[in-house]
């Protein structure tokens, strides 16, 4: 597919030189994505490099609307990258560098592919791949991020002495040092370049200005860097998002591409497995009204409590929560037994034996099509119409949401005070961010602002939030019992 | 009409605009400007028939998307449709009039010249002559200053010659900028520009709005270098003419700025004796307390908030929306300010301590001056009526302006 979409561009006699071409794109460890990969790569291939690009990307931007400190921005994204995307510099030892360029250089490509579509997705993949870019930039070896430099021609001139010498006074300005400014002065180098490719440095007056030209002192490079990154970027999406229709055709790629710009959409590309140590606990039909007390993300505590209430649940009811209970741990018989206690008084106690008993068997797997069916993530339940996530379907009676975020939340620590922060995000869209922010602020005691589940994840399905939180309660009962989080 | 003052012509009546439109305004010359290069390539052009020009209708109607394949076109239009002014907008990717036709994706403000807004209103907190709409020789002092310290920072920092500054008809100045790199500039690096060149936040209340220092540094060069030319016009300006600290709230204003409280409340204690002395005597009893501080840092500290009082009072103050983006909409040079009757007439930045707001022509003047004239109809059409009225020397000015900005065409080699 790439070599259709993509080589038809280059002129003829090129096609013998791809591959030399191509490893001079994997010399580096960091690169401006220039030369698409032209070689033939498996679906599966296509699609993961994606998958677990787009996690970073994800963390990226969730940090960005949890206003995260830079510091701890990199950090959280660095320790996402060890996980999916690690890209180790040239004097890695026993690691196929070359293997994790490859997937680096793939997984944007294939993101290109799907973000390139509208303007907003562009916008959004443009800034959280510039800024996975910097953390990277900034995290290179000195040796090879200068190679890297060197290999790349960005229009710098270096400004000569004697015109150093006539704007001495303007240009000491923009030079910190504590004691010696003008040795300081004298050992630092400046570059110009025409103002109109460094706007970030121009607006905040932190470069000397004189006939369209900035002078940029030797440490502000980075900044170009950064800007024509995200500028050769942008170029670059323009020219693929006219190139589209090409891959329309392709009825492999498209569910693929579809798929992944709807997770960036969401948030997040989830796919949080439950792990041995959070299910299977022998959870009983009694035990769940105290769970969903300490437990339970916003979406399952408001079925629980209309379940209590009216002793019935719609069908999606049933189904979202019902399927949350069984990989929360709860089984068949326990589930059977919790459904008809549930259901007993309300409207639909006398036929629960008739139907409900079906569809609950049904969703473990043991009636029909018998397929054990996981717990919908937040992404479907971003989606469905009813019993979706409260943070999305409330989104536009901000009242209603505060009083049940009040209601089930207040026992655990949240005050009002920490409503406005979690309204705003929802008012942003990031459903997501409030969930994790709700968490961190009932988890207070072992989770610090910033942390979210573990290493700064997000929320991504409601189950991961239910097992962090049962865990993070036996760590705080028996400090010593390190539990393995698998994620 | 009658040959005599001007002030029983209504601006906005549509004889009076007719008679402008066909005998005076210069078509010829914006066509020039706006398409930046040769009449013979008007056909292949993409600059001026991919123009916005939007007008405002004598019942306050606002039409947008208007587009023109020549200045020929659009004087028919516009002479049929008499406004009572326009606006010009950016250069699209596709002719503006056809907007319905075109996908929205393929409809996008691509060029245009960067622009600024300079407008009295902003200044009303500091300005003791008028306020709101009014304007006299006074406050212009205001402008002046503006324009002197704006054209110099953009033709020595950014480098750009091509600087037309037009008067607004009333209270304010437009600047529209029409070099290449200037004109093809993105939304991004416009916006780079103008909060470069922004110091006052705009807001309608007092108090401090100056804040340009990162930590307790020097001001950056540019500030720096329009530090010193405020500095020479502050005594007049604002110590005599303005007197803005001669009232109490006015030097409380000063007082709030000074961020050593002891000697704020020194000076406040002295003041309050004779609110009413002059400005001029306040701000040397400022000084010579400072001098006196003993603290070398406090004397600092004070120098430093000094240089910021001079900034807030007469650093230029921008509409910054203006300028940031491409599609935003601007009133042409040489329209008839609604209220004033006044034309926007270009303006000479080196003379404009001479401009004088009252001395513009209004269109009532001009058409009398016509009257007197008479014209030259002998082929049925007006042809450059303005020669002799006191238009001209401004459409001289704005012609040899449009003149300047033609683009180089790299010569045809026709030699073979």
């Amino acid at each position: 597919m790439f070599q259709a979409a993509k080589q038809s561009k280059l002129p003829k006699n090129e096609s013998a030189n791809i591959l030399s071409v191509d490893n001079g794109s994997t010399l580096y460890r960091l690169s401006l994505y220039d030369q698409p990969p032209l070689y033939d790569v498996t679906v599966e291939e296509f699609e993961t490099s994606a998958l677990d690009r787009l996690r970073i990307l994800a963390e990226i931007e969730s940090s960005a609307a949890r206003n995260r400190s830079w510091d701890e921005t990199k950090q959280v994204t660095m320790t996402q990258c060890g996980k999916y995307l690690p890209l180790n510099s040239n004097s890695a030892l026993g690691i196929d560098v070359l293997e994790e360029r490859r997937k680096d250089r793939l997984g944007h490509f294939v993101l290109r592919l799907a973000f390139c579509r509208s303007e907003e997705l562009r916008r959004r993949f443009i800034r959280a791949e510039t800024t996975l870019f910097r953390i990277r930039f900034e995290t290179d070896d000195s040796n090879e991020r200068r190679a890297f430099l060197d290999s790349k021609d960005f229009n710098w001139i270096s400004v000569g002495a004697e015109e150093k010498e006539r704007y001495k006074e303007q240009l000491k300005h923009f030079i910190s040092a504590k004691t010696d400014l003008d040795g300081a002065f004298q050992s630092e180098a400046f570059y110009k370049v025409k103002w109109t490719t460094i706007p970030d440095l121009v607006e905040k007056r932190k470069v000397f200005l004189k006939g369209g030209y900035a002078y940029v002192p030797a440490r502000e490079q980075a900044s170009i860097i950064y800007s024509a990154f995200e500028e050769r970027l942008e170029a670059a999406l323009r020219v693929t998002s006219r190139a589209i229709p090409l891959v329309d055709e392709d009825t492999r790629l498209n569910p693929i591409l579809d798929n992944l710009a709807q997770g960036f959409i969401a948030g997040i590309p989830s796919d949080w497995v439950a792990s041995a140590e959070t299910t299977g606990e022998g959870i009983t039909a009694d035990m769940v009204d105290s769970l969903a007390k300490q437990h339970f993300p916003l979406c399952m505590r408001v079925l629980h409590h209309s379940l209590r209430k009216d002793h019935h649940l719609k069908h999606f009811g049933r189904l979202h929560y019902g399927l949350f209970l069984k990989v929360l741990g709860l089984s068949i018989d326990e589930a059977i037994a919790f459904w008809r206690k549930s259901f007993a008084g309300g409207p639909g106690s006398d036929k629960f034996d008739k139907e409900y008993r079906y569809n609950i068997r049904h969703s473990f797997g043991l009636e029909g099509r018998r397929m054990n069916y996981p717990a919908k993530n937040c992404l479907q339940l971003h989606s469905a119409h009813e019993a979706g996530c409260p943070y999305r379907q409330l989104e536009s009676s901000p009242e209603n949401l505060q009083s049940a975020l009040l209601s089930s939340y207040s026992a655990q620590g949240l005050t009002i005070n920490d409503l406005p922060e979690i309204i705003a995000q929802v008012k942003k869209k990031s459903y997501h961010v409030a969930c994790t922010r709700v968490f961190e602020i009932t988890h207070a005691r072992s989770v610090r602002k910033g942390e979210g589940l573990s290493d700064g994840e997000s929320v991504t399905h409601p189950n991961q939030y239910a097992a962090r939180s049962i865990e993070l309660e036996k760590e705080t009962k028996d400090p010593k019992m390190k539990v393995d989080h698998g994620v | 009409m009658a040959p005599s003052s001007d002030i029983d012509i209504d601006p906005t009546s549509e004889e009076v605009l007719l008679t402008f439109y066909r005998r005076l305004y210069p078509f010829k010359q914006l066509f020039k400007w706006l398409n930046r290069g040769p009449e013979r390539a008007e056909k292949e052009s993409r600059l001026f028939p991919y123009r916005e020009f939007a007008f405002t209708l004598r019942n306050d109607a606002y039409l947008r998307y208007n587009s023109y394949s020549s200045d020929v076109e659009m004087k028919k239009h516009v002479c049929l449709l008499t406004p009572s002014r326009f606006e010009i907008g950016p250069v699209y990717s596709a002719q503006p009039k056809d907007k319905k036709t075109v996908r929205p994706t393929h409809f996008r403000a691509e060029k245009r010249e960067v622009v600024f807004d300079i407008d009295m209103t902003d200044y009303d907190p500091i300005r003791t002559c008028c306020s709101e709409a009014d304007i006299c020789k006074r406050c212009w002092g205001f402008i002046a200053i503006a324009v002197e310290v704006l054209d110099t920072a953009i033709r020595d920092q950014f480098g750009y010659t091509k600087l037309l500054w037009v008067y607004s008809g009333r209270r304010g100045i437009h600047l529209w900028i029409s070099d290449k790199e200037a004109f093809e500039l993105n939304d991004d690096q416009r916006k780079a520009m103008v909060e470069y060149l922004t110091v006052i936040k705009n807001g309608k209340e007092p108090g401090k709005r100056v804040n340009v220092r990162f930590g307790m540094k020097d001001l950056p060069p540019t500030l720096k270098e329009a530090c010193q030319a405020i500095n020479q016009t502050f005594d007049d300006l604002i110590l005599q003419d303005q007197d803005c600290f001669g009232s109490q709230e006015g030097y409380e204003t000063l007082l709030s700025l000074i961020p050593d409280a002891k000697l704020a409340s020194r000076l406040r204690e002295k003041w309050s004796q004779k609110p009413d002395s002059p400005s001029y005597i306040k701000w040397d009893e400022m000084r010579t307390e400072i001098l006196a501080l003993k603290d070398k840092h406090a004397r600092q500290n004070m120098r430093y908030a000094m240089e910021d009082i001079l900034l807030q009072y007469a650093y230029p103050r921008l509409d910054a929306e203006v300028s940031k983006h491409r599609n935003h909409l601007l009133k042409a040079p040489f329209c008839i300010h609604p209220k004033t009757g006044r034309i926007c007439v270009p303006i000479d930045p080196n003379r404009i301590r001479e401009f004088d707001p009252a001395t513009v022509p209004t269109v009532g003047q001009l058409l009398a001056e016509l009257d007197t004239a008479g014209s030259d109809t002998s082929d049925g059409e007006h042809r450059d009526d303005w020669q002799r009225t006191s238009l001209k020397p401004y459409i001289d000015m704005f012609e040899e302006y449009a003149n300047n900005v033609q683009e180089k065409q790299t010569k045809i080699d026709l030699s073979w």
